[in-house]
């Protein structure tokens, strides 16, 4: 499986940190810094899709729920980034397709086993 | 840690930012209280800053800014109004985070900005902090034990993009294990819908991971799966015998793993079609999202059509070290050029000549880095009038105009508190309070328009405020009273009221917390001209008042005419001069006009004013220039050419000598004045 993780979020630490930790564990990162940059960057093989959910333009929710309906990308494991107070937000994301979620504030670690527990 | 150092600086920038953004939205919340978009655009900023501080080491920033957001949200979701009273709790915590952001925060502010917002909350709900966090880390179990799980995703769990045989292999990679799939429900091959997990499995696994650690492999799908993990005992008691008959089975059945996910893996379908035939959609729904998909399509079209912009952040120090080197490489351009001219030497001429050019355009570039749109500024501008008018019960709309006019970077740091001082001047003194406006017949808001604009190689900078106006006689009484000007001195109007740009002036009758903060406008004026502008202010008395600042665009390099009178040299300011004549004194005893192409302009001598000694030439040369309006000849011995200035400030002792505004190093090393035109013919 590819080993490319696409880092969407509309601050650009968190995408910093979270781009500098996978590229660190040796995958290829694609930055973009919101759905609809997301969707315009998003062509080829991408392993693994982490989102941002609150963000300008097209959120988080509809990202996933876009790319879950593009044939390439069906299957295609989406970690969507959440806060503690958006329970709700977490099964909307689930709703739409995501496949896991880390809850912010996390650590490098935290995400790096994610990833390598849905990018086999 | 370096990266962690690093992760944290880049947080604080955008918190900056975020925090500018979230001043600017308030600010038009308060202008259009039910705009869902800036309610959420504000809501945004706030989340965003919490989620970043709390990842990057932020905690207070995070738990702070969580208590604003949550009161923020009951506005969003409509269960308490946008208040006037909301928004000056938000700004105040809007300034308290930033405090906080630059380590300059206290404990008392938080706590007041805090109970305030939690006065708002009609239910006063307790935050939502439902920890919902599943932990990731868990006591070591060092016996081994052996479990029982039985894991059945839902049908539809490849659609969450999960793959459930990689949850099974990293449970795998725990221990020793034996998978048990079970296949009954797969359905005969024409009927069978390869995009739907049919399958379950149960698994035996010994290992030494606690149960919340197995349970952790199935974190994101525990919630809709069917999964059970039993303890089956520790490594010593195993049933020998049924475990050996489960261990056959397993072998068996491994097979038919490998086929299924095959057969899985071949066919496609149409998303739509599957999710209606799952029965989780209706036909309608996913018609929706097919158009939304087709949506979705044509906004990526038109978003590839769309300039890309990038950008880079540098440390602003790096620029200015640039903008240094640039400088240097400039003079020692200048001094290679005039080597060149003085040899004959075709060659040298060439690379000289390229050299000139390459560094002209390295110059320009470079400065234009530096060139930030005002914008910024006039934003902060807006918060300062709203603080100020609401303290001073008056009632004040600031307009403004031009943001994107640029200006070097220096330039609009140091215009900050000069353009700060004259708003504040415009709202306390210029500005009526509302009884007042209407008994002048005014509207009772008053207006205050900022504007910026290029004007030649300036930027022409306008407080522009329909208050009280200026009264010149009034001026006049107060300076005779201070003692700057003599009772019968004779002024004009115009001079007047320049009268309050004079240290020591001040004609507030009572000193407010507003515009008597120890500071006077000479100050204003002095930072001004330390910035090579000027300052000029018209008033109609009764019908407002408007402040110009002129402003050259940058403080580094300039284009400049270098003359020469007798063995000194000196620039103008390109800019500011029109053309170069011969004047050749006929006669004398003429007041000191030249006829140029019939009309009459005055000349002085910059001999007669420096009392620099000597004999003038048979035929000096006059310069024109341009000068706040006025053409004014300036004569000197020799007009030499056009010099890259480098402009270096004379020091602290030379700043008040009048028409001198700095210095420059020549080609030749030696050293050049920059003449200030406008101080020179005032």
């Amino acid at each position: 499986m590819s080993k490319t993780i696409m880092t969407v979020d509309d601050s650009a630490s968190v995408r910093q940190m979270v781009s500098l930790t996978l590229k660190d564990a040796g995958y290829t990162v694609i930055e973009a810094r919101d759905g609809r940059d997301a969707l315009a960057k998003l062509s080829g093989p991408v392993g693994m899709i982490v989102t941002d959910l609150n963000m300008p333009g097209m959120g988080g929710i509809e990202l996933i729920r876009t790319v879950r309906a593009m044939p390439q990308y069906r299957f295609t494991p989406i970690v969507m980034l959440t806060t503690e107070s958006q329970a709700s937000a977490k099964e909307e994301g689930k709703a739409a397709g995501a496949t896991g979620w880390i809850v912010k504030p996390f650590k490098p670690d935290q995400l790096l086993a994610v990833a390598k527990k849905l990018l086999r | 840690m370096f990266r962690e150092e690093m992760h944290r600086q880049a947080f604080k920038e955008e918190a900056l930012e975020l925090l500018g953004e979230l001043e600017i939205s308030l600010l038009e919340l308060e202008a259009d209280p039910a705009n869902d978009d800036v309610i959420n655009r504000v809501f945004r900023a706030m989340h965003t800053i919490k989620g970043s501080g709390a990842m990057f080491g932020f905690e207070d920033i995070a738990s702070f800014t969580h208590e604003v957001e949550t009161i923020f949200d009951l506005a969003r979701t409509g269960r308490i109004a946008v208040t006037r009273e909301l928004l000056s709790l938000t700004l105040l915590a809007r300034d308290h985070i930033l405090a906080m952001v630059e380590g300059t925060d206290s404990d008392t502010r938080a706590e007041e900005v805090i109970k305030g917002l939690k006065a708002l909350n009609p239910k006063s709900v307790s935050p939502e902090t439902t920890p919902t966090r599943e932990p990731l880390t868990c006591a070591l179990n060092p016996d081994l034990c052996t479990w029982r799980i039985r894991f059945a995703p839902p049908k539809n769990v490849f659609m969450s993009g999960t793959n459930p045989a990689s949850l099974l292999e990293e449970l795998c990679e725990m221990g020793e294990h034996h998978v048990i799939m079970h296949v009954k429900d797969i359905p005969s091959l024409p009927r069978l819908n390869p995009e739907k997990c049919l399958v379950w499995w149960d698994v035996i696994l010994t290992t030494s991971k606690s149960e919340d650690e197995i349970r952790d492999v199935f974190i994101f799908v525990e919630e809709d799966s069917d999964l059970t993990i039993q303890m089956v005992g520790s490594c010593q008691n195993i049933d020998e015998e049924s475990y050996k008959l489960i261990g056959q089975i397993l072998v068996e059945k491994n097979d038919i793993t490998k086929d299924a996910l095959e057969r899985i893996l071949l066919e496609r379908k149409p998303i739509g079609q599957l999710l209606s035939e799952a029965g989780l959609v209706s036909a309608s729904q996913v018609e929706a999202a097919l158009a939304e998909q087709q949506e979705v399509k044509r906004l990526k079209q038109s978003a590839g059509a769309e300039p890309q912009t990038s950008s880079i952040r540098v440390p602003a120090q790096k620029l200015d070290y640039l903008v240094d080197l640039v400088g240097e490489l400039v003079t020692a351009q200048a001094r290679l050029t005039q080597f060149a001219s003085e040899q004959s030497d075709a060659r040298l001429h060439g690379i000289s000549e390229e050299i000139e050019r390459l560094s002209d355009e390295l110059r320009d570039n470079t400065l234009g880095i530096r060139m930030l749109p005002i914008g910024t500024t006039f934003t902060r501008f807006k918060r300062l009038v709203r603080d100020l008018s609401q303290e001073l019960g008056k009632r004040i709309a600031l307009e403004t105009r031009g943001e994107d006019t640029e200006l070097d970077k220096t330039v609009i740091e140091r215009l900050n508190d000069p353009l700060v001082h004259l708003l504040r001047n415009s709202i306390d003194h210029g500005i009526e309070s509302p009884e007042e406006r209407l008994a002048k017949g005014k509207k009772p808001e008053g207006r205050i328009q900022l504007s910026a604009e290029h004007f030649g190689g300036e930027v022409l900078i306008r407080i522009i405020d329909d208050g009280a106006g200026i009264d010149p006689e009034r001026i006049r009484a107060k300076a005779v009273e201070k003692g700057i000007i003599a009772s019968d001195a004779l002024i004009s109007d115009k001079d007047a009221l320049m009268l309050i740009f004079a240290p020591g002036f001040s004609t507030a009758e009572k000193v407010t917390s507003v515009s008597g903060r120890g500071v006077g406008m000479d100050v204003v004026k002095r930072n001004i001209d330390a910035l090579r502008g000027r300052v000029s202010l018209e008033s109609a008395p009764g019908q407002g008042t408007t402040i110009s600042v002129r402003i050259p665009l940058t403080l580094a390099i300039i284009d400049g005419l270098q003359i020469q009178v007798e063995d000194s040299y000196f620039i103008m300011p390109l800019s500011a001069v029109e053309e170069c004549v011969e004047l050749i004194r006929k006669d004398s005893g003429r007041a000191d006009l030249i006829n140029l192409r019939g009309q009459m302009v005055p000349y002085v001598s910059l001999r007669a004013g420096f009392d620099i000694p000597g004999q003038a030439p048979e035929i000096e040369q006059v310069v024109v220039c341009n000068s706040q309006g006025r053409r004014v000849g300036i004569v000197v011995d020799r007009v030499i050419g056009e010099h890259q200035t480098v402009i270096k400030s004379l020091g602290k002792v030379y700043q008040d000598v009048r028409g001198i505004s700095g210095a420059t190093i020549k080609g030749d090393g030696s050293m050049a004045l920059i003449l200030d035109i406008a101080a020179l013919v005032s």
